[in-house]
């Protein structure tokens, strides 16, 4: 049953989901506590027409050059959300709404018109819809290593400047941070963290790779480092397992399995972990409840 | 390594210039004036409180100072200079709803955040800024509770623990958005004693309240404020049932 795990290719891959899911789990923790989970969803669906756009533009099928047109098409979307409701009447959950309906509309158009291209090199585009991670070759392993050891560092020179931003925004406004700025280079990461993962778990369910394992992690833990860090390692398990699974039951795409992992892990986490857990509410209830304390 | 702002090699405590001077201030919501035509000259060294209505712009001349807000008009001083270049020496104290309790921190995580601008770029709190933020802690009486979970806490303590953030900033004027919200007595009567502490080290406060009938009992200045200001001044010259009539209209007979 173990024999999987000493195949090479498998490990290849194995490293690529697990890293995937580690700076997904890492930036987002930052999602979650920010109430910014949508925008995960709607950045990740916006990426496709990027996608899509590179492919037909260059002709290439390299990951570098479908990673930029990604970022900057999920690095749009995310810019409308925040412009829409501010020069319109339209509320913000809808501005999300109508960015992801109109990007990946307009990515899946796209992505028809490039099947119909009579070269053979289109051939797996559709794969960024639900993710094979079964196509991540070593040189892409490679970009995603590099890509996640830029995020994890930049996540370390400013987390002070993260932690303030994330809990009270005046606050490190007050302070003379550069709010703005900040806000726009936490987007950015998790744009990239979002990029790297569209290959092996796509753009439908990469929102699940952002918000499930830090959903997780918030259960166990009452630190933002602690649950940064569990979050990381709780994505690269969904990676690992998700990988694993998809390549045993067979030609499953991996990003539903990776997906379905992490939300597993979340589901157990919300009803199990101590203190926060549904089973532990429920015990204590009976009791004094919850809302009656404060004060 | 730089600091956030500017920094200002010594602090100023010289009386002759006001702490905050504020002129032809008018700040916009939409079509709606905030703030209109605020003249206000806040004095180094007084204990004061900003009363009036909701909307009536309370929290928006605070921000206004800070820079927050970008006005329409006017111009802001701060010790007689720009803001931003004296921002390390601003505490601020948010409305305590304003952030989410259930935030994944202890209460020293949180008053840590006051050193943040002391710090700079790139460097962490160190034991010098963890004992600084202990005896901040210690002043609102909270310091037992240091390593207890943000979303424990009664508003009293969230209220302690953003009053003792704002004491390890060691600023020199401390901006206050209704630090009495919803607070119990003892918790109001141990702020207001570390709020006369900071004065009676000269230090300049000002502090968003509710309350009117404790305005003469805690604070020796108070501003009117109804979008327009309509009095600054010692509380025993301008808070007068005539002016709190002008700040709240009839419903002052009631108040006074």
């Amino acid at each position: 049953m173990l024999s999987g795990w000493m195949d090479p290719t498998f490990r290849l891959v194995a490293l690529g989901t697990a890293l995937i899911g580690a700076v997904g789990g890492i930036l987002g923790t930052f999602a979650l506590l920010r109430r910014q989970s949508l925008l995960g969803d709607a950045m990740s669906h916006a990426a496709l027409p990027g996608i899509v756009l590179a492919f037909l533009l260059t002709g290439s099928r390299d990951l570098p050059v479908l990673l930029v047109g990604a970022s900057l098409s999920a690095w749009l979307g995310a810019l409308l959300t925040v412009l829409i409701p501010r020069r319109s009447r339209i509320r913000p959950d809808a501005a999300l709404g109508v960015v992801l309906s109109v990007f990946f509309g307009l990515g899946i158009v796209l992505l028809t018109v490039a099947q119909r291209r009579p070269t053979a090199a289109q051939a797996g585009l559709e794969r960024f819809l639900f993710g094979q991670a079964a196509t991540v070759l070593q040189r892409d392993v490679e970009v995603i290593a590099v890509a996640a050891a830029l995020i994890l560092l930049l996540l370390l020179l400013f987390w002070k400047e993260f932690k303030v931003l994330a809990f009270d925004p005046a606050f490190a406004a007050a302070l003379g941070l550069p709010v703005a700025a900040l806000d726009l280079l936490l987007t950015t990461l998790i744009v990239l963290a979002i990029a790297l993962g569209l290959q092996a778990v796509g753009v439908v369910l990469m929102s699940a790779v952002l918000v499930a394992p830090a959903t997780a992690a918030r259960q166990w833990t009452d630190r933002l480092e602690r649950m940064a860090i569990l979050a990381g390692g709780l994505g690269a398990l969904s990676g690992l397992l998700g990988t694993w699974l998809s390549g045993r039951i067979g030609r499953l795409p991996t990003g539903p399995m990776i997906a379905l992992c992490g939300s597993g892990i979340a589901l157990l986490s919300l009803l199990i972990a101590p203190r926060r857990g549904l089973v532990w509410t429920l015990r204590r209830q009976g009791g004094r409840s919850r809302v009656g304390s404060a004060g | 390594m730089t600091k956030f702002p500017l920094v200002i090699p010594e602090p100023i405590a010289r009386t002759e210039v006001p702490a905050i001077e504020v002129a032809d201030l008018t700040v916009m919501y939409g079509e709606r004036p905030a703030l209109w035509d605020i003249d206000w000259q806040v004095p180094t060294g007084v204990l004061m409180a900003v009363v009036g209505p909701n909307g009536a712009g309370k929290t928006t001349l605070l921000r206004a100072v800070l820079g927050l807000v970008r006005p329409v008009s006017g111009s802001i001083t701060v010790f007689g200079r720009p803001p931003a270049e004296v921002r390390r020496w601003i505490a601020y104290v948010p409305q305590r709803t304003a952030v989410d309790w259930d935030f994944p921190a202890t209460v020293l995580d949180v008053v840590l955040m006051g050193r943040y601008g002391h710090l700079g770029w790139l460097r962490r709190p160190g034991a010098q800024d963890r004992a600084r933020a202990l005896e901040a802690l210690a002043q609102v009486g909270m310091d037992h509770l240091a390593h207890r979970q943000i979303g424990q806490l009664s508003v009293g303590q969230q209220q302690r623990v953003f009053v003792a953030r704002a004491l390890a900033q060691d600023a020199w004027l401390y901006l206050m958005d209704e630090p009495f919200a919803g607070v119990d007595a003892a918790t109001e009567q141990a702020l207001i004693q570390v709020l006369q502490r900071l004065k009676a080290a000269g230090r300049t406060v000002i502090v968003v309240h509710h309350d009117l009938q404790t305005v003469p009992l805690y604070f020796d200045w108070v501003t009117l404020l109804n979008v327009r200001c309509v009095a600054c001044g010692p509380v025993a010259e301008v808070f007068t049932v005539d002016s709190l009539r002008q700040t709240y209209g009839e419903r002052a007979l009631f108040l006074a």
